[in-house]
């Protein structure tokens, strides 16, 4: 059998989340006894393919063409099913990123596959793959098994180990597909940076601030603790509907979800649509003057004091240890 | 304007969630359900787009009789047509987006709004596998959209930004919080939409793709630990952090 994994790049560098896949894919191919295709989509990617071997792909298709720099998700999808079809993969692997998590859904009808989607979890049982995905803004686990003979299944980033790459290049093949005009009468025309700043969705470690710091002023100084860390600065839905903080900050249920490996919650109640959010985060700290919060049942260390205390403090210590 | 938002009918966000006796689906003694928090966004784009250019608002929802309150909501919102698409049992994201897209396609609008994802087995899927199942053009976690000139320019959140897309009409378009906010029926509204009908229609059986085996509460996390009461807790706090979990 043959898994095919879309690994994302983006202004040619992949994206972490990618090395994810690709390594997740190739410990499900060994369990299953199978083979690894990676392909990847863009323009001028040629000489990235091979790096993808070091974690764990046998081989990567590369789809390049001028029009593919940016996302356009028919003709996208169109080169992920026909490659998958080409190389009779039964098993197609991706993040769940937000490129990901549009492509997929596109991916699997094409090939009259069911989908799982973010899921946190894949093990090998009896020869069959089992999907561990949180339902319910992650108060319920759910498993589950694709039946359909082509199965689609998106990661959440983060949650699974790419590992170190062990080096070994892989050998590349140019992929391309027949593309017609209609496939690009939808496309990115270009990206809207948020000043450089460090996307949750994306961080190892974020510092999240909640209405607790009574305004955005109070945000200063979780942006020098953020910036001692190399984290990124998240907010609670409280802080995002005062106007204080942009909505692509907002962690939870109706922001992002996130799973980094250390999540500080500063001010922050942890109201159960914030903890939908965090909670399958690797360490969680919380500072809250109030002892009850409830964000305090999800921390793995917690001070109870007044964060306009501890915070700048905390940040002396850090900048101390690190020496940033 | 031909306008339609498909929307679901799902748990409170606060409700608490207990696993049924069949292990496989939720309990649903004391759960309150409500209309999917962003298929509320989907309804407001679509009264907002109603007012600027014209047109009609056509709500759909796929499910059992309790969907009817949800539909009603969109009613009192402002839409102008809700449908039930009656299927009681509970399906994977390919057989809801089949059974909305043969509506769909005889509905034939010029703009379909879903929500990113229904708050319940957050797929995030149905939208954009309603679009591929109709050949239409898409743009998912949209923040904001222009229509003009039978094309329209749509902002995606995605990391560090926002990706400007453009695309041909007829679309299919999700909805991310920050798009709109949504309003609140008003007294006429909800008087009105309880003599509005609610037509419905039967579906066709779908083969599932997904099976699901098992559904489990989360494994509980270790109680925490209060460090201190006091800035003297932050060394402390900083070593942990550094040699016991190794994260700085
Ligand atoms: C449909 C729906 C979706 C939602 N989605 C989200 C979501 O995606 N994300 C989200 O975050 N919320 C979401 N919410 C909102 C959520 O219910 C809470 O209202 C919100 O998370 C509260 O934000 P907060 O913790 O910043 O504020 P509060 O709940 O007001 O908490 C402030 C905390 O700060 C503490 N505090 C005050 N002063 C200090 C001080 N000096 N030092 C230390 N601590 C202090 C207080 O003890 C308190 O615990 C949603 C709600 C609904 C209904
Ligand atoms: N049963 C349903 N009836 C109508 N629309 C639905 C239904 N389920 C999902 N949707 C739509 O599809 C979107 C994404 O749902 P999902 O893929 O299940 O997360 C929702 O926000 C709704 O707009």
């Amino acid at each position: 059998m043959k898994i095919l994994v879309f690994a994302e790049q983006r202004d040619n560098r992949f994206k972490k989340p990618a090395f994810e896949a690709v390594k997740t894919a190739r410990m499900l191919a060994d369990q299953l006894g199978g083979e690894v295709v990676a392909i990847i989509i863009g323009d001028n990617i040629q000489s990235m393919g091979s790096d993808l071997g070091g974690y764990g792909a046998h081989k990567v298709l590369v789809a390049e063409d001028g029009r593919l720099a940016r996302y356009a998700p028919v003709a996208y999808a169109t080169i992920v099913a026909e490659a998958a079809l080409a190389q009779h993969a039964t098993v197609v692997v991706m993040s769940a990123t937000a490129l990901g998590k549009d492509l997929a859904p596109r991916v699997a009808v094409k090939l009259d596959a069911g989908l799982a989607a973010e899921c946190t979890g894949l093990n090998v049982q009896g020869g069959e793959i089992v999907a561990t995905r949180p339902v319910f803004a992650g108060k319920a686990l759910a498993q589950v098994k694709i039946t359909s003979a082509v199965k689609v299944f998106t990661l959440r980033p983060n949650v699974f180990s790419s590992g170190e790459s062990g080096g070994v290049p892989a050998p590349t093949e140019k992929f391309s597909a027949a593309l017609t005009d209609p496939d690009f009468s939808c496309g990115a025309k270009e990206m809207k940076q948020s000043s450089g700043k460090l996307d949750v969705a994306e961080a190892n470690i974020i510092v999240t601030g909640g209405r607790g710091l009574k305004g955005p002023e109070g945000f200063g100084m979780i942006e020098d603790l953020a910036g001692a860390l190399g984290a990124a600065v998240g907010a609670s839905r409280a802080v995002v509907d005062a106007g204080w903080r942009p909505h692509e900050e907002q962690v939870g249920q109706t922001g992002k979800t996130v799973s980094p490996s250390l999540y500080i919650a500063v001010a922050v109640s942890g109201a159960i649509q914030h903890l939908a959010g965090m909670s399958s985060s690797k360490y969680i700290v919380a500072v809250n003057k109030d002892k009850d919060a409830p964000i305090f049942q999800v921390a793995t260390y917690g001070i109870v004091a007044d964060a306009f205390e501890i915070v700048p403090a905390l940040t002396v210590e850090v900048k101390k240890l690190l020496g940033t | 304007m031909k306008l339609a938002a498909c929307i679901n009918h799902v748990p409170d966000t606060a409700a608490k969630i207990n696993i049924a006796a069949d292990g496989k689906t939720i309990d649903k003694s004391g759960v309150t359900y409500v209309i999917s928090p962003y298929d509320e966004i989907a309804v407001e784009e679509c009264l907002r787009l109603k007012e600027k250019n014209g047109g009609d608002v056509t709500v759909i929802s796929l499910g059992g009789d309790a969907h009817k309150e949800t539909l009603r909501k969109a009613l009192a919102m402002g839409a102008d047509k809700a449908v039930l698409l009656r299927d009681d049992s509970v399906r994977d994201s390919s057989g809801v987006a089949r059974a909305l897209a043969d509506y769909l396609k005889e509905l034939s609008p010029d703009i379909v709004f879903f929500g990113k994802q229904s708050v319940d087995y957050d797929d995030g899927a149905v939208g954009v596998m309603v679009a591929e199942m109709l050949g239409l053009p898409s743009v998912s976690v949209v923040v904001k959209l222009d229509i003009a000139d039978g094309k329209a320019t749509a902002e995606r959140e995605i990391e560090g930004g926002r990706e400007v897309l453009e695309t041909s009409l007829p679309a299919v378009f999700t909805t991310q919080k920050g798009l709109n906010e949504p309003r609140y029926p008003s007294l006429k509204g909800i008087m009105g939409a309880k003599s509005k009908p609610i037509e419905e229609r039967p579906t066709s059986p779908v083969t599932a793709k997904i099976e699901l085996l098992l559904m489990q509460k989360p494994p509980a996390k270790p109680a925490g630990r209060i460090i201190g009461t006091d800035v003297s807790a932050v060394p402390e706090l900083v070593r942990l952090l550094h040699e016991e979990a190794k994260v700085i």
